[in-house]
């Protein structure tokens, strides 16, 4: 039964939990049982670094409430039964108020937010139970969930290799089959790139179609909540969800979230499809370009028409990238300074205080980034480095913005240039940033991107992005689900 | 343009970050070699190319010059270091502890000195 359960997706499970037919409860016991056998927590996968499971059963069995048989099993938006009894993991990063908030930091270590993030309101409001909170790289800068303060997560499909960063331990409670759905954030590919090395779905919005209130900040001009799902179907459910304005964060937008799931289906026939040769360059891996090539066919198959296109300004946006992002994430990261919440390690009075709490606190990466950052900031540097990097960053806006003008509806490129690497493999940190390659140029431009399965490569899972206009998320879900559809049981091998 | 050590540890002041001292040398290393890949931005025309700061679609909405209740759950002293009568607790600058009038002009002094270094740098 438990098996049974885990399996069916999230509109199902709710559907027959809002039917009566399954207990409120029967899927969070199911997916607490399944984290434990599976061997999710600390001493496993190190997949969820934070649970209460007594606490999220009492939540489940109180759902009893929601379940109106008159209503017949219907959870339309608003019932308070859109993901009625649907376990969701989340993200370290995303406040919460009965779990800790550590970014998986040493330097939030013990600290439970006063306030609890938009997003996971939303998902309560729904009916959803949080069972857990997920490991991360510290403070979202990494690639692998190697940098964290409790300890790197491991890929589920193979435990010697990354499951991805910096939300790994998300794509990781997905991949292993611990909840269908799950929320982790974006700044520079932190959802789309564990989600391509876990197998699984995952979702950047547009900037502003999701609240970010209660998302820890590391780049504000970047950051975005995102959604892994086990399927299209899945994570375009919790979009529907957690999407739409919030008077707590001023950056969120007024743009109606339109029904995603009701729309996935229609046909692509159609719609065209951008190929940017520069996401195919020579040194591509074959059998990486195979797997685009299968995808592609398959949506043409449908009727997609395949157009080749360029975005001449890609190869710049890592040098972009990792100016804004370290700039932003050194002034975000001042407010941990040992006074107003998390660790505080004393020093030479004030001053010392706080050199002391920072660098006890903050591990290698944060560090480097806040110096990083710092630097390009500095006077006599601000110029070369931060302006410059603000200037190219619309020229990379600008490519999408032409290429959408030209009559392209989606784009696809692959997510990652690899599949996961073992753990440990990658040392140079810039080697570490080029990872971001394919899934920063979203983030900087703002345009809502997700990866989804296409196959395998060296029997390891390799994603496939689509990536729309400004909160057209509804037609990259039409794509998503229609190569969904067409590659079957093809996109897992 | 080379990161040298006075400069990471001038940054790192900047930022209230103790360094050991033998972190430094790999410091210089590692943002050394991330700033080289960062000089082939230089070469790229930007002509009149405005800066873009942010993507919000349509910019930043006008509001009311109000903003809603903080929902805060829990009292300062549940999540805050230390805490006395409502307000965070800090240690004294340490140039102002035992300090009479004359010690706490210079240790004025010192923390301007310091400002304007940082402004300056």
């Amino acid at each position: 039964m438990s098996a049974h359960l885990l399996g069916m997706t999230a509109a199902h499970l709710r559907d027959a939990v809002a039917a009566n037919e399954v207990e409120p409860g029967a899927a969070v016991r199911a997916s607490l049982a399944h984290a434990a056998a599976a061997g999710a927590g600390r001493d496993g996968l190190n997949a969820i670094i934070w649970a209460d499971a007594a606490r999220s059963t009492r939540e489940a069995d109180a759902l009893e409430g929601r379940v109106d048989r008159a209503q017949g099993g219907r959870a339309p938006h608003g019932s308070g039964r859109e993901l009625l009894g649907v376990p969701v993991a989340v993200k370290d990063n995303i406040a919460t108020l009965d779990l800790p908030t550590t970014c998986g930091s040493h330097i939030l270590e013990g600290y439970v937010s006063p306030f609890e993030a938009t997003v996971v309101a939303r998902l309560r409001d729904a009916g959803a139970v949080v069972v857990g909170k997920t490991n991360m790289d510290e403070f979202a800068m990494g690639s692998s969930t190697e940098h964290s303060a409790y300890g790197p997560t491991l890929n589920p499909l193979d435990r010697t290799r990354v499951p991805g960063g910096s939300s790994g331990g998300s794509a990781a409670a997905v991949a292993a089959g611990v909840v269908r759905v799950a929320l982790g954030s974006e700044t520079g590919g932190s959802v789309r790139q564990p989600a391509a090395f876990c197998g699984i779905v995952g979702v950047k919005p547009t900037y502003g179609r999701v609240s970010r209130y209660g998302l820890v900040a590391f780049a504000s001009s970047l950051d975005q909540v995102g959604v892994f799902g086990a399927t299209v179907d899945d994570a375009a459910l919790v979009m529907e969800v957690i999407g739409g304005s919030d008077p707590l964060d001023a950056t969120s937008a007024d743009v109606a979230v339109p029904p995603y799931r009701a729309t996935a289906h229609e046909s692509v026939e159609g719609l065209v499809i951008g190929r940017p040769r520069e996401y195919f360059p020579e040194s591509l891996d074959p059998r990486m370009r195979d797997r685009c090539d299968r995808a592609l066919a398959a949506l043409e198959a449908q009727g997609a028409k395949v157009r080749e296109v360029s975005l001449k300004h890609t190869e710049l946006a890592i040098p972009v990238y990792y100016i804004v992002a370290p700039a932003e994430a050194s002034s975000n990261l001042a407010r941990f300074d040992g006074v107003r919440y998390g660790l505080r390690v004393e020093g030479d009075g004030l001053r010392g205080m706080y050199e002391a709490t920072r660098s006890g606190g903050f591990g290698p990466e944060v560090t480097r980034r806040i110096l990083l950052g710092t630097y390009v900031l500095s006077a006599g540097y601000y110029d070369a480095y931060y302006r410059k990097a603000q200037e190219v960053r619309g020229l990379l806006a600008g490519d999408f913005a032409e290429v959408f003008a030209s009559g392209v509806d989606v784009l696809f490129t692959p997510t990652t240039p690899t599949p996961a690497f073992r753990i440990g493999a990658v040392s140079d940190p810039y080697e570490m940033y080029l990872n971001d390659i394919f899934t920063a140029t979203a983030n900087l431009a703002g345009v809502p991107a997700m990866s989804v399965p296409i196959g395998r490569v060296d029997g390891l899972p390799v994603g496939g992005q689509l990536l729309a206009p400004h909160f057209r998320e509804d037609v990259m879900f039409r794509a998503a689900y229609a190569l969904e559809r067409a590659l079957g049981e093809e996109a897992h091998r | 343009m080379a990161v040298s050590e006075k400069d990471v540890r001038h940054i790192a002041a900047l930022a209230r970050l103790g360094l050991a001292d033998e972190r430094v040398g790999a410091l210089v290393a590692e943002l050394n070699g991330i700033l080289g890949h960062m000089e082939v931005l230089s070469k790229v025309k930007t002509g009149h190319a405005v800066p873009v700061a942010g993507v919000a679609a349509g910019g930043m909405p006008l509001r009311k010059d109000q903003g809603p209740p903080l929902p805060l759950g829990r009292a300062r002293d549940h999540f805050a270091p230390a805490v006395r009568d409502g307000f965070f607790l800090v240690p004294r600058l340490a140039t102002h502890v035992g300090a009479g009038a004359a010690a706490d002009a210079e240790a004025a002094a010192e923390l301007d000195a310091e400002l304007n270094e940082d402004v300056a740098g």
